[in-house]
């Protein structure tokens, strides 16, 4: 092994009370991939964020060849010769794949794409990428754009070559292109580091894994001595007790049946991939996956937001016994049609609620239409709101603050509490705790536990396994848009659910 | 970290979280104080009078006699009745900048009534066919924009001010096909004889009808905009489509629908133009105020009582400005140079509103 | 008659494309200015104010001087304009449409002020503004241009500044397309954020582009009273044109190379009423429509196809500000 490219020492990173990264301490050598293995939320991207300058560390150090060097801008990075290729491509849509590389570089002043396109082609012939440098990148897939941009960071002369979740959107024979690449990189003397959650990649690519949970720093393995179920176990670590009351479920009746649900995203990806299950009364169905699994895109067929190219959507209507087929329906027909739906998103402020607005206007958001009258009423929702704020302990100046003024534990107990507050017969919750602490959160799994108690189906999208397992009655497991698993919450471990998020990453083959 | 203060800017701006509602006020009203300040320095550069007498001066214009004040109290309601028209498609974040050319619309349909149906019709019919024309001429030129903005999400701002445009040609046609006398290439005052077609005079008030009526429509406006259920889906539509959608509002629906509401109110201002107040209609009759509507409407934000001072501090500008120029020989397109360097003033204050400049001595102060 | 219908559409174009060129650099970095019509007053305005000082300081003119103070004047005057639109909208972010209309109104009353008034706030004893010395020198031709029948007639019948438009708008198509500043500065326009990310300082490139759109805009304002008006101001003798520019800039979808020709086809289209036999006073307004609806056809089409090239600039009329991701 050679020098140590790249030396982090006791990192600290805190956004307000959150700390996304604590004391972490790595060293990435150069001629090596070293992945960073972690479930979501376990501080990688933040992590690298602060090598490539997006974020600035609140303490600790960092070391590049052995020289302690303050990164502060993107800028900066590219001058350590460090470039990152970030999950969400910054790219010029209209410009060629040239025009984006060469933008923004200083090359004494002069243009000459000709001349540009030749050293270009010297880095796609020495490493193999296969691109046409003239396509313009709204034209391209997303594999040809996450070429260009890596492309891109080698053209500024980068030796430390970071990607965020490179495979999320690739197909298994695109990612297998890319490894070849990575490869040929790392034996060039490039250190390269790859954030990933997938198990598989991690053995079947990199040299060294380290491993975040929850920000912290568990250790680094060479990857000839480890196997799936060591990093699985350092991944997810031991389990904790969490003491959230569950009861078992009472009279469980069919509430909510999706049928081989198909659909096909705007580029052309298939983000759910025949899809299938039931979703019962005064149960809570937990919802297991990597984060970009098919899950947003699940809840939002359910509510009405999202078209869907094959399969139905029944639902079981309690009092009549009638089934409704809820498949291409608006929210508002679903409404109509009597079905008492309830969905906490997971972009609280951009879909939930509206930031600008206050509490009251904010509960009105689901009432407003009730009723005959021109006028909206503002009594019942500003009871409501009163009642909220009360029974939720939410902290705030009065029924009349803009939400987005609230913190983050408190927006979303505004949003879950209205939610709840219509009494529905099916609610659905995507990552309800993210981003809150201890007590938001104990208090959510309370509310989501009566609602079962109260008949309702509840469907919890998460991402702590602990939780999933401890609060949940059964767990789906989605992987790549596919249902890879439905496990029973009492009896299943976390080793088991992890394997089954990796089920279908990547390969096709099970 | 030592390192890293050295390279730290000078300063740098940061969005603020929130300021308290008077610090704003207080804020938005220095500037405008500054403004005036401004204002008058100019003034005494250019007219080499002292600055009592130019403000004094100013005053007199706008408020000086009983009928200064009715134009003024006119000129108010004619500007505010457009900035009510715009100012729920800017709340809906729907850049309507085609008011002129709504209002023009307005105003021609209605000059062609009084024209074609003035001595014809009994003005009990009279009215009733005015005010449909009017509303509905204006409400045309609003939607063809919004229809092509939500099928197509067609750059609105563009599509509106090329309106105007269309609009002013078309009364231009009509102006010159129907000029009195005949080849001057004016309209004249229609129906000078028989009055027909002519809003009532209350009182022996010309413009006191306006007044009423524009009155009612702030009233309605804001109750519209605060209390009602399309004004609630407004506000939810121009603060986060996203969110719009995931309550089941149909966003196409409610763009057109505002888009008919902005024209609509538009052609009630063209009718009490020309049927209030000009009794005739030339290309000019709208007067550029279209676009300062614009910025009533966004000063006041958007909110349709504050909108009565911004449009009254325009109006009373452009008027004691106009005084200014009479008396001391200029050119009365000096109100349009202090309106433009208040507005500047105020547009300005809005980043003191939003943001806050940190100095690297203090941010260090508040990273700790 | 057909050679001088194309020299009337020429002349009536040059103020517009110099509008159009200008509106156009800005609208690459994202910044909708609607002020551009306010901005070619003050740039003819200043001109204007140049040539009446030093026509009334000098006993007779120096033809040099003449037509180099004018262009000065008006391109401190379009830069005031221009500063003004910067500060407002690229540092303090305010909204691009409230500033732009500000600024027209603005920019119009100076124009109509100093119009109105110069002769008084002077002490000058002559009857009104007419520059015709200043205009002559500025109107001169190419010499021999004359002897070379329609040709001459068509492309070389015109004054100097008519072919520094061309030269200006043909420079800025190169610029865009060949040139690694102008790569940056359509980046700074698509996507702000990604421009920073490659480390370009988008203020920077905000503030000069604003800037230079406003001085040749202004240019526009200034050829229109010294060529097409022979040196006499009119208030409101200008009109519409800036908001004619303004509609050209989509008419050219965003490429001043094609302004070149949108301009004298916009420039015809105003014009082309006198070359028409038995109109009415009446239909020469309709025909004087055309040029907006050829604009708003162009932007539904243009809009509806969603051909990425011509669409505008992906953040035009929004403003940047690095925290907010």
């Amino acid at each position: 092994m050679s020098n140590p490219a790249i030396e982090l020492k006791n990192i600290t990173k805190t956004f307000g009370n959150i700390v996304a990264n604590k004391n972490v301490s790595l060293t990435v050598y150069s001629s090596e991939i070293l992945s960073i293995l972690g479930e979501n939320g376990s501080g990688k991207t933040t992590l690298m964020n602060m090598i490539s300058g997006i974020y600035y560390p609140d303490s600790g150090h960092i070391l590049i060849n052995g020289n302690e060097v303050v990164i502060k801008s993107p800028k900066d990075a590219f001058d350590y010769k460090i470039g990152m290729i970030h999950q969400h491509f910054k790219l010029v849509d209209v410009f060629s794949a040239a025009e984006n590389i060469v933008l923004g570089i200083d090359e004494n002043g002069k243009y000459n794409i000709k001349e540009s396109t030749k050293r270009i082609k010297e880095i796609t012939d020495k490493y193999g990428f296969e691109i046409d440098l003239n396509k313009k990148i709204y034209e391209m897939s997303v594999s040809e754009k996450q070429t260009v941009e890596i492309i891109k960071v080698l053209y500024r002369g980068a030796d430390i070559l970071i990607l965020d979740e490179p495979t999320a959107v690739l197909t298994p024979q695109e990612a297998q292109k890319l490894f070849s690449v990575l490869r040929r990189m790392r034996d060039d003397g490039k250190a390269i580091i790859i954030i990933t959650h997938k198990l598989h990649e991690v053995l079947s690519l990199s040299d060294r894994v380290s491993v975040l949970r929850k920000g912290e720093y568990i250790g680094t393995v060479e990857t000839k001595n480890t196997n799936e179920s060591q990093l699985t176990e350092m991944m997810v670590g031991q389990k904790v007790e969490l003491n959230i009351e569950r009861t078992e479920p009472v009279n469980c009746q069919k509430r909510l049946e999706v049928l081989n649900i198909n659909c096909v995203n705007r580029e052309g990806v298939k983000v759910l991939d025949s899809v299938s299950f039931t979703a019962n009364s005064g149960e809570i169905l937990g919802i297991a996956g990597i984060a970009g699994s098919g899950q947003r895109e699940l809840l939002e067929s359910i509510a009405g937001l999202q078209k869907l190219n094959d399969g139905n959507i029944l639902y079981h209507d309690p009092k009549t016994g009638k089934i409704d087929n809820l498949r291409d329906k608006t929210p508002v027909q679903i409404r109509d049609l009597g079905v008492r739906l309830s969905f906490v998103p997971e972009d609280r402020l951009g879909m939930g609620l509206v930031g600008n607005m206050d509490i009251v206007d904010n509960m009105m958001l689901r009432s407003y239409k009730k009723g005959k009258s021109l006028f909206v009423d503002r009594k019942q929702p500003r009871n409501l709101a009163k009642k909220i704020i009360e029974d939720l302990g939410v902290v705030t100046p009065g029924t009349s603050t803009p939400v987005r003024r609230l913190s983050g534990g408190n927006v979303q107990k505004i949003l879950v509490g209205r939610e709840i507050a219509a009494s529905p017969t099916v609610l659905m919750a995507a990552y309800p705790v993210r981003g809150l602490d201890i007590n938001s959160s104990y208090l959510i799994y309370n509310l989501l536990n009566q609602q079962k108690e109260n008949g309702v189906a509840v469907i919890f999208v998460g991402e702590d396994l602990d939780v999933l397992l401890e609060l949940c009655d059964k767990i789906m497991v989605i992987s790549s848009g596919r249902i890879s698993g439905i496990v029973d919450a009492r009896k299943s471990t976390k080793e088991e659910l992890g394997l089954l998020m990796t089920k279908h990453g990547g390969e096709q083959n099970e | 970290m030592s390192k890293n203060k050295i390279h730290e800017p000078l300063f740098h701006i940061v969005k603020r979280g929130s300021l308290p509602l008077w610090l704003s006020w207080v804020i938005r009203i220095l500037s405008v104080v500054a403004a005036l300040v401004v204002c008058g320095v100019v003034t005494i550069v250019l007219t080499g009078e002292n600055p009592i007498k130019i403000y004094s001066t100013m005053i007199d214009g706008a408020i000086g006699s009983e009928r200064r004040i009715w134009s003024l109290l006119q000129n108010v309601a004619i500007l505010l009745c457009i900035s009510l028209a715009v100012t729920p498609a800017f709340k809906m974040k729907f850049w309507n900048i085609g008011a002129e050319g709504q209002v023009l619309m307005g105003g021609l349909a209605t000059a062609a009534c009084m024209i074609y149906f003035g001595e014809s019709l009994h003005p009990v019919i009279l009215f009733p066919v005015m005010i449909i024309a009017s509303i509905l001429a204006s409400a045309i030129w609003a939607i063809v924009p919004a229809f092509f903005k939500a099928h197509w999400n067609t750059n609105e701002t563009l599509f509106t001010l090329m309106m105007n445009y269309i609009a002013m040609q078309l009364v231009s046609y009509f102006v010159f096909l129907h000029s009195n006398p005949v080849g001057s290439g004016k309209i004249g005052i229609i129906n000078s004889a028989t009055e027909a077609g002519w809003l009532p005079k209350l009182g022996g008030h010309t413009y006191l009808f306006n007044i009423i009526i524009v009155a009612v429509l702030t009233i309605g406006m804001y109750i519209y905009l605060k209390y009602n259920k399309h004004g609630y889906e407004i506000s939810v539509v121009g603060e986060s489509e996203n969110t719009a959608k995931y309550i089941g509002i149909n966003v196409k629906k409610v763009i057109l629908r505002t888009m008919f509401l902005s024209g609509a109110i538009c052609g009630i201002a063209g009718l009490l133009l020309v049927a209030g107040t000009d009794h005739s209609i030339a290309k000019e009759t709208v007067d550029s105020r279209g676009f300062t509507a614009i910025m009533v409407s966004w000063l006041a934000k958007f909110n349709p009582i504050y909108m009565i001072l911004t449009s009254l501090l325009i109006v009373f500008l452009e008027k004691g400005a106009g005084q200014i120029s009479t008396d001391f020989g200029l050119n009365d397109s000096f109100a349009e140079i202090l309106t433009g360097i208040i507005i500047f003033f105020i547009i300005g204050s809005e980043f003191f509103v939003n943001y806050t400049i940190k100095f690297r001595q203090k941010d260090k102060e508040v990273s700790k | 008659m057909i050679i001088a219908f194309i020299q009337r559409a020429i002349v009536q174009g040059i103020p517009l494309l110099f509008g159009s060129t200008g509106e156009i650099i800005t609208e690459k970095t994202g910044h909708l200015n609607l002020g551009t019509a306010g901005v070619m007053y003050v740039g003819g305005i200043a001109g204007v104010i140049g040539a009446f000082m030093y026509e009334n300081s000098v006993e007779t003119i120096n033809p040099v001087l003449a037509v180099i103070i004018p262009i000065l004047t008006s391109i401190i005057g379009s830069l005031i304009m221009g500063m003004i639109y910067s500060v407002l909208t690229v540092t303090f972010r305010a909204n691009q449409n409230v500033t732009g209309l500000a600024l027209t109104t603005f920019g119009v009353g100076v124009g109509n002020f100093f119009g109105g008034s110069l002769i008084k706030l002077t002490n000058s004893e002559l009857p009104s503004i007419t520059l015709t010395a200043t205009s002559n020198c500025f109107k001169t031709k190419i010499p021999f241009a004359e002897n070379l029948g329609w040709f001459g007639d068509i492309f070389l019948s015109y004054s100097f500044l008519a072919y520094v438009a061309i030269a200006i708008a043909l420079f800025a198509a190169f610029f865009f397309n060949k040139t690694k500043a102008g790569l940056s500065l359509r980046a700074v326009g698509e996507n702000p954020a990604t421009a920073d990310a490659a480390g370009i300082n988008v203020s920077r490139y905000k503030y000069l582009a604003t800037c230079t759109g406003s001085v040749i805009a202004g240019l526009g304002g200034l050829y229109y009273v010294m060529d097409y008006a022979c040196g006499v101001w009119s208030n409101d003798g200008f009109g519409d044109r800036g908001w004619l520019a303004i509609a050209l800039v989509i008419f050219a979808v965003w490429k001043p190379n094609l302004s070149i020709f949108g301009s004298i086809l916009f420039g015809g289209l105003l014009v082309v009423h006198n070359y028409i036999p038995n109109l009415t006073m009446a239909s020469q307004e309709i025909f004087k429509m055309t040029p907006y609806v050829v604009t708003i056809i162009v932007l539904v089409i243009v809009s509806m196809r969603r051909k990425r090239e011509n669409l505008p600039p992906a953040s035009l009329g929004l403003s940047y500000f690095r925290e907010e991701r």
